[in-house]
């Protein structure tokens, strides 16, 4: 039986080559990602800004969005956002934090309660107060910060420092592009997006160590080769691999994506795009050339020494 | 890496085997888990966003505690200077202290060295810490300024969140629900979760109210319109009923008898007006205050206050000696019997705010479990037949392995009854990604020493020696991201953690031992001249 084959083998693809537009490409993307963090903005979903969210079901077919919109515009709870949610009858209520600490969050929530009344199934209800909004987001930012440094730690004693250096561009790289995918989808930014963040994080480099185990040892085994003809080895004697497992790790995703339901639709849209997307890239087009900067294996043999001009 | 002795293959089947076994009973029905001993009854939990439930925050309020601790102070200073016979002006709470002025300056040392002795060493004799309750400074003038110090108020914070939790634990299982959660949280905070339950309102109604319970004296003076409006005389002040309409009482500030002399309540009905009705005993010393107090009153109104509303204010029609009674207050049935169950629990020293509240319907849940399973058939589906399509037997053999690991993984988690949320089960069919990885790095690193001229068996043996060192890398890294996680984490995303950590483990573990022991079998078995990948 023949077996499948994406990826023939022996590639010789001169991925290094490519440095010269993916730097710039990623570096415009970089800044694209940051200005819209700044200029554009995260939707902050109810865990990071606080206030309320209600999922309701209409008991009785379709829902009628406006005759609901109106009924819960008239309670002065400030700005009310509905949207559908999946199934017709399915309706997200969105509630912005209300002023007048802890125990006006609660108020709201039976407002709303009396003007929905029988007509729905409660499904989900999630009050986040001012103080613990607050708190999760430094939370979720210093996990981030925590992560980040202790995956560098490791890799510093596993490998040298400029693979460490290398990996930690690599990674903010991924991460600043994920955020800037959030805010032009405004996906809702909430604890479980600084989870898929951290996710993406492990797998984008799960798949660097990959690549940066074999130069590591491509660098052991060949003293005489040239930076970026080692590097290119390295990457295409792992292309077959790397294009394997993303093929099956984007099957498990798009499962989760088409039949996990709303519920983990941001979380795992996220996870597509910085997985599939950014996680192959960076590890072949930034990871790996910019150990070329970074000056990896010029103390290795006098007669490579050319490379380092390059 | 071919070879595995008898007893190291024995031992690593034994392992996987008997891991995987711990997993049984999330599969069998409830009846039949119930009959086995407690170590094997070990499952999987469901998360409250899987089997539907309340998932509230509460909050002592400190404010509430640091002003009842300062009154305390004032009035033990008050007492301290009465006794010893000091006249003094200005006894006073400001800020975070109380403030004396001692009237004659001969008197300073004596009332200075008295006030001294209310400062208490904190955390006990045994505990020396040097840190004691209050700090006294003196200012020009005679004045004394004691200051409750930030440690005795943690303390107290402390002792209030403790006496909460049992408070609240009996107020809980009033409810009858199963295996509700209560526990601390940080210092002022208070965790409780409660599966399985429809309406959360009365759960919050129960959490929510301090359920402080007081009789005092209605002050027949003055009408209350009238006080409420020009003076109201200084032992008195202003309480409201608590039904519509608010109609203003003018009660006494003095305490007659408090809810902590109760003994018991009973939700119940009148034998008159059949209307429900809470009837209530108090202990010895209740009763004998509350006998005394109706002797003395015949004719006069009292109030019944409960955390500062007026529930109702009866005349006292004949002296009560019998330490029992009844209040009644246009209640419903259930209003009464929630008011029984809070007097029977007792009031909370502090009240508590709700900051953080997440509920979900159990029907949210149940979708939420079908898409799960939706999805991880689903993805598991397409990637045993890519793997299958991609590398024939060994795919196979990648495919068992894989099977093997996720049922190690719900093992694992039932042996840790660990609670699974829907980002967990997300976190399960990522580690199928991630398992399925590992079989991938070395099946490839297999194919290029082939291609590199080794012989089918050195090929395999080599391919296992440098793709293991690999995956160990990758795996530490991810793991790494998956620690953190736990560690920031709260509820769906520390469930979310835990699945990813515990699959890397075992995956790892599959990686270096069972895909290796299988391929090490087939190759005994088959001797194979080439490679069929």
């Amino acid at each position: 039986m023949r077996h499948l084959r994406i990826v023939p083998d022996d590639t010789k693809f001169d991925f290094m080559r490519f440095r010269r537009i993916s730097f710039p490409v990623s570096a415009l993307l970089s800044i694209i990602a940051i200005s819209l963090y700044f200029f554009h903005g995260l939707n902050f979903g109810i865990d990071f800004k606080g206030g309320t969210l209600i999922e309701v079901q209409s008991k009785a077919g379709a829902a009628d969005l406006a005759k609901m919109r109106a009924s819960l515009g008239s309670l002065g709870l400030g700005e009310v956002q509905l949207q559908q949610f999946g199934a017709p009858n399915d309706v997200l209520i969105r509630i912005a934090e209300q002023p007048g600490g802890e125990a006006a969050q609660q108020q709201a929530v039976s407002k709303v309660r009396g003007a929905l009344g029988d007509e729905v199934n409660y499904r989900r209800v999630e009050v986040v107060g001012p103080r613990v909004s607050g708190e999760l987001l430094s939370y979720g930012v210093v996990g981030l910060m925590l992560a980040i440094v202790s995956i560098l730690i490791y890799l510093w004693f596993r490998f040298e420092w400029q693979f460490a250096l290398g990996a930690m561009i690599a990674n903010v790289h991924d991460i600043v592009l994920t955020i800037g995918f959030m805010s032009v989808t405004q996906i809702d930014f909430d604890l479980t997006s600084i989870a898929a963040l951290l996710t993406i994080l492990g797998y984008s480099l799960n798949d660097t160590v990959v690549i940066y185990d074999r130069i590591r040892e491509m660098l052991r085994r060949y003293r005489k080769l040239p930076m970026p003809d080692l590097l290119n080895a390295s990457v295409n004697q792992t292309l077959s691999r790397s294009v394997i497992t993303h093929v099956t790790v984007s099957l498990a995703l798009l499962a989760l994506l088409l039949f996990g339901g709303q519920a983990i639709h941001s979380f795992t849209a996220t996870m597509m795009f910085g997985v599939v997307l950014v996680g192959t890239y960076t590890s072949v087009f930034i990871a790996s050339p910019i150990l070329i900067y970074l000056g990896v294996g010029t103390g290795r043999d006098s007669l490579s020494a050319p490379d380092r001009d390059k | 890496m071919l070879y595995f002795t008898r007893w190291k293959a024995t031992a690593i089947m034994l392992t996987a085997f008997v891991v995987c076994l711990f997993a049984v009973p999330n599969f069998l029905p409830e009846k039949m888990v119930q009959s086995w001993p407690k170590w094997a009854q070990r499952h999987v939990v469901l998360g409250l966003d899987l089997q539907g439930g309340s998932h509230i925050l509460l909050e002592v309020d400190s404010n509430a505690v640091r002003k009842e601790k300062l009154e305390t102070v004032r009035d033990d200073a008050r007492r301290v200077l009465r006794d010893a016979r000091v006249g003094y002006t200005g006894l006073v709470v400001r800020g975070n202290s109380v403030e004396v002025r001692i009237r004659e300056g001969s008197n300073f040392d004596q009332a200075l060295e008295k006030l001294r002795e209310l400062s208490q060493p904190l955390g006990g004799v045994l505990s020396a810490t040097g840190q004691r309750s209050l700090d006294v400074t003196t200012e020009a003038g005679n004045l004394v300024r004691l200051t409750v110090t930030e440690p005795a108020l943690v303390e107290r914070i402390r002792q209030s969140v403790d006496q909460s939790i049992q408070i609240i634990e009996r107020r809980v299982n009033e409810l009858g629900t199963v295996e509700p959660l209560i526990q601390r949280q940080g210092t002022d905070r208070i965790l409780v979760q409660v599966p399985g339950l429809q309406d959360p309102t009365r759960l919050k109604e129960l959490l929510g109210k301090t359920a402080k319970l007081d009789f005092r004296m209605v002050d027949v003076s003055m009408p209350a319109e009238q006080a409420a409006q020009g003076r109201i005389p200084p032992d008195d002040e202003i309480l409201y009923s608590a039904s519509q309409p608010r109609t203003p009482y003018l009660v006494e500030k003095r305490i007659l008898v408090s809810g902590g002399d109760l003994t018991d309540a009973q939700p119940g009905f009148d034998q008159r007006t059949s209307e429900p009705i809470v009837s209530f005993r108090f202990n010895t010393s209740g009763a004998r205050k509350f006998a005394q107090v109706t002797q003395e009153n015949v004719g006069k109104p009292f109030a019944i206050i409960l955390d500062n509303q007026v529930i109702s204010a009866p005349v006292i029609r004949e002296p009560i000696l019998g330490g029992a009674g009844q209040i009644s207050g246009n209640f419903t049935v259930e209003s009464a019997n929630d008011l029984a169950i809070l007097l029977r629990a007792g009031a909370l020293p502090a009240p508590l705010t709700i900051i953080e509240e997440r509920t979900v319907g159990p029907g949210l849940g149940q979708d939420s479990i079908a898409k799960g399973k939706v999805s991880s058939y689903v993805g598991a589906a397409m990637v045993i037949i890519f793997m299958l399509a991609t590398y024939g037997l060994f795919g196979l053999f990648a495919n068992v392995a894989v099977a093997i690991n996720v049922a190690m993984i719900f093992g694992v988690l039932s042996l840790l009854n660990a609670t699974l949320t829907l980002p967990g089960i997300a976190g399960i069919v990522l580690t199928v990604g991630i398992a399925v990885d590992s079989n991938v790095l070395i099946y490839e690193r297999i194919r290029e020493e082939v291609r590199g001229g080794r012989t089918p068996i050195n090929a395999i043996d080599a391919g296992f020696s440098r793709a293991l060192a690999t995956i160990l890398d990758s795996n530490i890294t991810t793991f790494i991201a998956a620690a953190v996680l736990f560690y920031i984490g709260t509820g769906p995303v520390r469930g979310f953690a835990v699945t990813l950590g515990i699959g890397i483990i075992t995956t790892v573990f599959t990686a270096f031992t069972l895909t290796r022991l299988i391929v090490a079998y087939w190759v005994r078995w088959r001797r194979p001249q080439r490679v069929p990948i």
